[in-house]
């Protein structure tokens, strides 16, 4: 064996897995973990553990895996991370941990995401839980939102004894993970529903259908509901759209739309009463990993797919591995190029949109090039089917019924990066309610400060 | 699980259930909306809130069958449940946060439509039990099809019944009624329509003329109601508003009713598809040209 060369996942053909919504990667083997963990380098001054925003002792799980020991490397990674299934699934590792891996700098880095989901299915499968507290201390401290920001912070207080109820506004706990991620990236039953079970065996109860800011407002749930301390990881929320003529037709709709229709509520599958327009042939527009998720749902529910983005492939913002899945399952990608206007038919639905080309001029703020229209060169596409996914922007309902919960210009709630803490005492957020859309492990990060922030709180107490 | 206590036929395809969510009925106000689930398969369907009770812990919904979802929701009996039952959901009534003198100094008119009856009446019922006066004119296709024709008369202070068949009480629609009082001298300054998208757009259109300010209630397409998928969007005075978080409520005046309209036959093929395989079951085997 090679030790420059990564071992090698197992996938679903693309031809085939185009057509069904079961998980593409595979995953490793008992054997091919092994191997692939023997490439560590085990470095003294580990710069995975750094890339890493919950800082899991990458090393010494990695070293446990090339032993056999998987039930403890299983414990060493959940002594950090409340959801491992998940993040070996979706984290983009390429830019944390195995971007700063050392074993990369001269080949493949160590696929330290697909060994921690190794391990972590290994666990599921053999029935492992994580370690709950011995006694709970009777403090108790609700949680908003059941993604994964709320997921590990609720994890994290359970473990030190803290009495945490999660409450939920959609009828699935899980957040992003079941509305948002596809199957054929996150199984539901098999991973998240399993992740979730594992944070309530650390003794934390869910409530779902409770809409905080609706149902009952922070200031109740501490005033009368006895909670200490609260924690707000409730997600981004509105989608936005593009403001072009045509975007109210039928047909076209928020990539948070479509998704949920397919995710949460199942759409895809025979038997279920929620309705989903496949379309024949579909425009997703935006080039994140939630892009890529409506293109690859779409292209599944049976439809031509393009990729309608601004700039060109090297400024798509999603993950290079989600680009090379869905270029190999033959999403089309119409790059530089931008919608003017969306077309509407006599019935009032879309029918197609007007697209101008756009080249690449001076770096704007983010530091990437901004895309600028080519004079004259307009024309139109067909689609009966146009998804927008444009990113989102913060959901008002906690930061107008909160008193003195102060929010930035963007309406993100603005709280301390290090411990979470807000404006309003005993009040702590963290994930997109804070920082706008970003990525599945941010919020987890920010979960763990904020769960670190409101134990030093209430311990102050 | 949220138990059905009680379940009633108001008229044909319109059924009343009492539904036990204490975390609902505690704070929710006239105007706002539950979204209801029956079971793992079930869509989110949303629902105006139509009464409630704190003590008891319930809420009141009223429903009209409209397509496999609702006719399977209205199959529940007294003692099944519903997996869940979210709320309350969008704004409270703008009538409920103004002072109650200034409201009594002003002349309301409600106008309710068919199963829009339902909504209306516990803002009717709200502003009686603060004192405020107001008018209500409720009307349906025929006399059968009327609803809570009673709890409305003991709440409002003048009731006008309409039937567009002329069956019962005023021979035609809301709109003519309320133009037959003005026309007898009879003013308002306030309007607030439920009812059909087309009702409410032909009342918002009179009422413009006659310079009364109305609100109407939006029921748009829905799936998480939370604020989260864009799908109940629609266009108020040139500006995208999602009816979940921003309404249901909106100023009548600056809805574009032509689009919202369009935007509720969104589904309508795949909705009369899901209810003619309920209907006829394994003997629906297409061929009536719009199946695939």
């Amino acid at each position: 064996m090679d030790v420059l060369n990564k071992v090698p996942v197992r996938e679903q053909e693309p031809a085939v897995r185009a057509a069904n919504f079961e998980e593409v990667c595979l995953g490793y083997n008992e054997e091919e973990a092994m191997t692939e963990a023997a490439r560590c380098l085990n470095c003294k001054n580990a710069q995975c553990v750094k890339g890493c925003p919950v800082a899991i002792d990458i090393p010494g799980f990695v070293s446990q895996v090339k032993e056999g020991k998987f039930e403890e490397a299983y414990q060493t990674i959940s002594a950090s991370s409340a959801l491992p299934a998940v993040c070996g699934r979706v984290c983009p590792q390429e830019t944390q941990c195995e971007g700063k891996c050392i074993r990369g700098i001269k080949g493949d880095p160590v696929s330290i995401g697909k060994l921690e989901r190794f391990t972590a299915d290994w666990a599921r499968e053999h029935g492992i839980k994580p370690k709950a507290a011995e006694q709970t201390n009777g403090h108790k401290v609700a949680v908003i939102g059941s993604g994964p920001a709320g997921l590990t912070c609720a994890g994290d207080l359970a473990k030190m004894g803290y009495e945490v109820t999660i409450f939920e506004a959609l009828h699935e706990p899980g957040g992003v993970l079941v509305y948002g991620i596809p199957e054929f990236r996150l199984p539901k039953q098999a991973v998240v529903a399993a992740e979730v079970e594992n944070v309530k065996a650390l003794g934390v109860k869910i409530e779902t259908n409770v809409v905080i800011g609706k149902s009952v407002t922070i200031d109740e749930l501490m005033e009368k509901e006895g909670f200490e301390a609260v924690f707000i990881g409730s997600g981004a929320g509105l989608p936005k759209f593009m403001g072009i003529p045509g975007e109210q037709a039928m047909g076209v709709f928020s990539a948070n739309e479509y998704l949920t229709r397919n995710n949460l509520m199942k759409a895809f599958l025979e038997g279920y009463d929620t309705p989903i327009k496949t379309g024949s042939k579909v425009i997703v527009v935006g080039g994140g990993n939630v892009a890529m998720d409506a293109a690859r749902t779409a292209k599944r529910l049976g439809a031509e797919v393009h990729i309608v983005y601004r700039r060109s492939e090297e400024e798509l913002p999603a993950r290079v591995e989600e680009v090379h899945h869905a270029k190999e399952e033959g999403i089309i990608f119409d790059l530089l190029q931008n919608p003017k206007e969306l077309l509407v038919d006599e019935n009032g639905c879309v029918c197609g949109a007007r697209v101008i080309k756009m080249e690449l001029g001076e770096p704007d703020e983010s530091g990437r090039r901004r895309p600028v229209e080519v004079p004259g060169s307009e024309y139109e596409i067909e689609a009966d089917t146009v998804i927008m996914s444009l990113g989102t922007s913060p959901n008002p309902l906690i930061s107008s019924t909160t008193k003195g919960l102060e929010t930035n210009r963007w309406k993100c709630i603005v709280a301390d990066e290090e411990n979470g803490a807000t404006s309003k005492e005993g009040v702590y957020a963290g994930g997109d309610a804070v920082t706008g859309a970003a990525t599945v492990i941010l919020a987890m990060g920010a979960g763990k400060a904020a769960a670190k922030g409101i134990d030093e709180y209430l311990s102050a107490k | 699980m949220y138990p059905i206590v009680k379940r009633e036929k108001l008229a044909d395809k319109i059924w009343l259930m009492d539904v036990k969510a204490p975390r609902v009925a505690q704070y929710c106000e006239p105007g706002q909306f539950v979204i209801v689930k029956i079971d793992e398969v079930g869509e989110r369907i949303p629902l105006t809130i139509c009464d409630y009770d704190r003590e008891a812990g319930t809420i009141t919904i009223v429903t009209q069958t409209v397509g496999a979802s609702t006719e399977r929701l209205v199959a529940l009996k007294e003692g099944d449940a519903f997996q869940d039952f979210v709320g309350p959901l969008g704004c409270a009534s703008d009538l409920i946060g103004e002072d109650i003198e200034e409201l009594k100094k002003k002349k309301i008119v409600f106008i309710a439509g068919g199963v829009g009856t339902a909504p209306v009446y516990p803002q009717v019922k709200w502003l009686h039990d603060h004192g405020v006066d107001c008018d209500v004119i409720m009307g349906a296709r025929s006399k059968d099809l009327l609803i809570l024709e009673e709890e409305m008369r003991a709440v409002a202070t003048n009731l006008y019944v309409t039937t567009d068949d002329g069956s019962y009480g005023f021979h035609g629609v809301g709109t003519a009624q309320l133009q037959a009082l003005w026309d007898q001298g009879v003013r308002y300054d306030h309007c607030v329509a439920i009812g059909p998208m087309i009702m409410m757009k032909f009342v918002c259109k009179l009422t413009k003329e006659l310079g009364i300010h109305t609100i109407v209630s939006m029921n748009p397409i829905m799936v998480d109601g939370t604020g989260m998928c864009g799908a109940c969007r629609l266009v108020v005075g040139g500006e995208v508003k999602f009816a979940c978080v921003d309404g249901s409520e909106f100023d009548g005046h600056l809805v574009d009713f032509d689009q919202a309209m369009k935007r509720q036959l969104q589904y309508k093929t795949e909705e009369g598809r899901a209810m003619l395989k309920l209907q006829e079951g394994d003997t629906h085997h297409g061929g009536c040209g719009h199946c695939g």
